[in-house]
């Protein structure tokens, strides 16, 4: 009974991880071939993609192990890239609760797209929500470590026509996101969400604008609680 | 860099990056009730953040310069296109991608 709510859990996420499973191959395999590319054994990437898991700053990771030790700047940039990962706590802090000893892994492997999915998905009643969660957390971390410890292994060996391919990660946010204007009683969020992102980005530029729109997108929305929660519960009734 | 500051460099990055995964549920305990405004954050960062990380995909696409950006904003008209006819999300990502992919191999 109890081993058969567990495979159903894992047979209703391994769905919906498929384009993180695209998407996580080829850019792991893509970080894992700059690793091996600058020199370092596949050892690195397998083992900054397990402890680290995180694609945008194991990138930077990589030129930093590259140029001098500096350790001060080492831990601002890391607190940085990964300072939205405070946004996904927040908001799942109601969706992890009860889920018992998986929930330190929840929060250790809480991706973007773990999160994204873990938030957005509507899980049926005769599936195991912590279940699902761990399963979508696990399965997206062994993508990743796959994926890198792959490409560090080949390197630059072989070459696939996959010029492109990481749109699939663009496209996979694009649907979450439709998915949830669809779904949602008020677009107020949505449009904050899009329009401080385009804003900061123009005004702070591609590599400092994450910050920037987050300190925007909370003073915005604490500013638009009171219509924000209105409407929420108009049309509720 | 010797082996010992390589350990230190990849320990700041997983300290940092723990730090903010962890940090809201170690301020926040389950045991106690979440104060009603970061409950109420909680409910409405989500929709920002779907937003937020489409945009964060685009970062790096210039507008000005190259293809105007132009093979992103077909493709992802196509992923809009597809999921609001079938709403299947793997159709749509695949869809997209795809179109994507041809966009920049053979059109761009």
């Amino acid at each position: 009974m109890r081993k058969n709510r567990i495979v159903k859990a894992l047979l209703f996420a391994f769905p919906k991880t498929i384009p993180i499973f695209a998407g996580f191959w080829f850019l792991g395999f893509s970080y894992g071939v700059l690793m091996n590319v600058n020199g370092f054994s596949f050892v690195y990437p397998m083992l900054m993609s397990m402890t680290i898991f995180g694609g945008s700053l194991e990138f930077v990771a990589a030129s930093m192990l590259l140029s001098t030790f500096a350790p001060l700047q080492t831990l601002l940039a890391a607190l940085m890239i990964q300072a939205r990962h405070l946004f996904y706590g927040i908001s799942m802090l109601e969706k992890y609760k009860d889920t018992g000893w998986k929930k330190p892994y929840l929060i250790f492997g809480m991706c973007d797209e773990s999160f994204s999915i873990n938030y957005s998905t509507e899980i049926p009643d005769d599936i195991d929500k912590g279940w699902f969660m761990f399963f979508v957390t696990l399965l997206n971390r062994v993508y990743w470590v796959t994926g890198s410890t792959l490409g560090g292994i080949i390197g630059g060996l072989i070459k696939f026509n996959t010029y492109g391919l990481s749109f699939v990660m663009t496209a996979m946010f694009v649907v979450i996101f439709l998915d949830q204007w669809l779904k949602e009683k008020q677009h107020i969020s949505s449009c904050v969400g899009l329009s401080a992102s385009v804003l900061c980005l123009i005004v702070f530029g591609a590599e400092n604008f994450m910050i920037p729109t987050m300190i925007c997108i909370t003073l915005i929305l604490t500013l638009l609680r009171k219509p924000i929660e209105r409407k929420d519960s108009e049309d509720k009734q | 860099m010797t082996v010992a500051q390589q350990i230190i460099t990849i320990g700041l990055c997983v300290i940092g990056t723990m730090a903010t995964r962890f940090l809201p549920f170690l301020v926040f305990k389950s045991d106690k009730p979440v104060p009603k405004y970061i409950d109420y954050l909680g409910k409405a960062l989500p929709a920002s953040i779907f937003g937020m990380l489409v945009v964060y995909c685009m970062k790096d696409v210039s507008i000005l310069g190259g293809s105007h950006g132009l093979p992103e904003f077909i493709a992802i008209a196509v992923v809009i296109i597809l999921h609001l006819w079938r709403k299947n999300m793997l159709l749509s990502v695949a869809g997209g991608t795809v179109c994507y992919m041809l966009l920049v191999q053979f059109v761009f």
